[in-house]
């Protein structure tokens, strides 16, 4: 057996360099579905207990618990009947792919995990919602699926007090808001994936109104070695107040984009150099630390700590730790409109602030960016990112929308007073943003 | 400056009035399958709605109506759901769909040049098919292969770190396949 001091990066050790896929044998001949044999031999409170205790936080943005998540499902005594478990597989955030990286190349990785928590929540069937375009995640997955049940790691019985699990592979059609966990149970309902109304929480009533939990993909791949490996080792594992390691990714002008698993809290520098620093001739100016939602930082910022305290200390959020780097030679507005391009596409249009914000948001950029803006505009920007931010909306994705733009407000406003002053995109972006503006004439 | 108080929502107007087209029988056994996971058949729709875009191409108002019939729920249930997605696709497209990724990893390392070329090269825009039926242009957000970028799926396959030359070399090739 391997030390257990050396597995430093449990969720990406069997990841190979050619890209190809873990297999069944050469997951399990390193203690592969040895943590769901572990979970299954306790109660499940001990696993919710297990997990509560080892502080998972959720991986999907929100950092919340893994373990008192589930804590709040009502014990089974109570409430009796079908549960769900799903997960979160969608990942359109943009400037995200650590899920696919996980899926693609150690899919077992996650059934386990998965098995893991419907255990502990004792769900009977568990789904996987995938994003639409991840077609090689969905052949691997659904082969490893089919591997497991061959193998007796799902299906029928799998323990002596006869927990069953059937676990179910799902392909969205593309829509961001299916990430929302509301909005996803939606989604695989059949529905239009519009958020519901919390409470009742999903843990109580959730898909077909059973209790349901909805965890990310990369929280799920947790799992597996923290039953295995124990609490101590997973807390040992991370550098600053958070356990465990983080999937942390780079990409803009860096020589390697990529991501790495690496212990959560390495510092924003450290990441930027695993992707080889900044291109020749370009200098880093900001990132948005944890995809397209979260609020930018500079250059001032990349000394700290990548968890979930530091960054949020700092005014932004750790968000899916998949950082978005704004260099020198990248228009600043032009970045922030393509954001809100995507924000206002992707919006569901339940509700006012965000269906109608985001696009005239989205006019006030394009007009700065073709040269066409005025003093007040910005004042006007700051306004509306108040009348889309949190409690002025059905769900997250609108307060998210904002994030960006006021921090950029903030961090550099010059570059938009610029945009006035000259008239023009000082970048030469001015003309037409392409960004999908014809796209409703296919749908 | 005039505010846009538009949604982004799709608009399309299907017409009830025309016929149903019946599921054909591959379309029945694979979307009884999918029916078969759930407690409730309207949790196929997504699923139903795929299979008849793999046979097609895309989703006609009269295959709308078979679903509709198949899962029991209305014609305009099933298309409320259809129309949400930006995968489905309710009119017709090309033999060769290219999604380009217009979000923001893809925008900074050259989108924008991307588009232009193969617009031009096509002299359709984006969200549009040439005459020929060959081959429809679509943006399409982050293809979560930013490490990549910029990225575009062409025919199913993703293709990345494009230059404008590798992509219209990609469109060609697809438009002699045709
Ligand atoms: C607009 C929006 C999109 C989201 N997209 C995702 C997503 O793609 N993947 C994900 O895991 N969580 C996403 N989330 C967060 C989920 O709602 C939920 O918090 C998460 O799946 C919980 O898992 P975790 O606790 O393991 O992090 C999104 C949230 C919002 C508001
Ligand atoms: S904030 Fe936007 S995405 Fe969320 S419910 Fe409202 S309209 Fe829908
Ligand atoms: S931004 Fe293009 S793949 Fe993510």
């Amino acid at each position: 057996m391997t030390d257990i001091q050396t597995i430093n990066q449990p969720l990406s050790q069997h990841i190979k360099a050619d890209g190809s896929v873990t297999t069944l044998a050469e997951y399990q001949s390193n203690y592969g579905y040895q943590g769901l044999t572990k979970a299954l031999s306790m109660s499940p409170s001990e696993v919710v207990d297990w997990v509560k205790n080892a502080n998972l936080r959720g991986r999907g943005g929100a950092g919340f618990s893994a373990g008192l998540k589930w804590s709040f499902v009502p014990p089974l005594e109570k409430l009796p009947g079908q549960r769900y478990v799903i997960c979160n597989a969608d990942e359109m955030e943009p400037g995200t792919f650590k899920d696919r990286w996980l899926m693609e190349h150690d899919p077992h990785q996650l059934i386990e995990g998965l098995a893991i928590a419907a255990y502990a929540v004792q769900a009977d069937t568990a789904f996987i919602f995938l994003r639409a375009d991840y077609d090689l995640c969905a052949e691997r997955l659904q082969h490893a699926i089919d591997e497991a049940n061959a193998a007796g790691l799902l299906g029928e019985q799998l323990n002596e007090a006869g927990f069953s699990l059937t676990m179910l592979l799902h392909t969205s059609a593309g829509r961001y808001i299916c990430g929302e966990e509301t909005a996803l149970i939606n989604s695989l309902e059949g529905r239009r994936a519009q958020p519901r109304f919390k409470p009742p929480f999903p843990q109580v009533s959730g898909l077909f109104g059973r209790p349901t939990v909805v965890n990310n993909t990369e929280t799920l791949c947790n799992l597996p070695h923290i039953l295995y490996h124990g609490i101590d080792w997973f807390a040992n594992l991370g550098l600053g107040d958070d356990n465990g390691t983080k999937i942390y990714g780079v990409s803009g002008r860096v020589k390697n984009p990529g991501c790495w698993e690496l212990p959560i809290g390495t510092k924003v520098a450290d990441i930027i150099a695993m992707a080889g620093g900044m291109q020749d001739g370009v200098k880093l100016r900001g990132f948005l630390p944890g995809g397209g939602s979260t609020d930018f930082l500079t250059e001032e910022h990349i000394n700290l700590a990548m968890d979930y305290g530091t960054i949020q200390h700092a005014g932004s959020r750790m968000g899916t730790g998949t950082m978005i780097l704004l260099d020198d030679q990248t228009c600043v507005v032009g970045m922030v409109l393509n954001l809100i391009q995507f924000f206002a596409q992707e919006s569901c249009g339940w509700c006012t602030p965000c269906r109608n914000g985001l696009p005239f948001i989205r006019q006030i950029l394009t007009d700065l960016e073709a040269g066409r803006g005025q003093h007040e505009d910005l004042e006007h920007l700051l306004q509306l990112c108040g009348y889309i931010g949190i409690g002025n909306t059905f769900c997250a994705l609108a307060p998210g929308a904002a994030e960006p733009l006021q921090s950029a407000l903030k961090y550099f406003r010059d570059d938009f007073v610029a945009h006035i002053d000259q008239a023009c995109c000082p970048h030469g972006n001015s003309p037409k943003p392409l960004n999908g503006l014809k796209k409703e004439a296919i749908l | 400056m005039t505010p846009i108080i538009a949604t982004d929502a799709a608009t399309h107007c299907a017409d009830w009035r025309l016929k149903i087209e019946p599921l054909n029988e591959h379309e029945e056994t694979a979307i009884a399958a999918q029916i078969h996971h759930y407690p409730q058949p309207q949790a196929a729709t997504i699923e139903a709605l795929k299979i008849v875009q793999q046979q097609q191409g895309w989703v006609s108002d009269g295959k709308v109506k078979a679903i509709a019939q198949r899962l029991k729920m209305s014609p305009d249930e099933v298309d409320s759901v259809a129309t949400f997605y930006n995968k489905i696709y309710r009119q017709p497209v090309g033999r060769t769909v290219i999604s380009i990724c217009d979000s923001v990893s893809c925008w900074i390392m050259g989108y924008q040049g991307l588009a232009q070329a193969v617009t031009q090269e096509l002299n359709i825009a984006l969200g549009e098919t040439t005459p020929d039926g060959a081959i429809t242009l679509l943006p399409t957000p982050c293809l979560g292969a930013c490490d990549h970028a910029p990225v575009a799926i062409v025919d199913d396959q993703l293709t990345r770190q494009l230059t404008p030359a590798s992509l219209i070399l990609l469109v060609r090739r697809a438009q002699e396949q045709t």
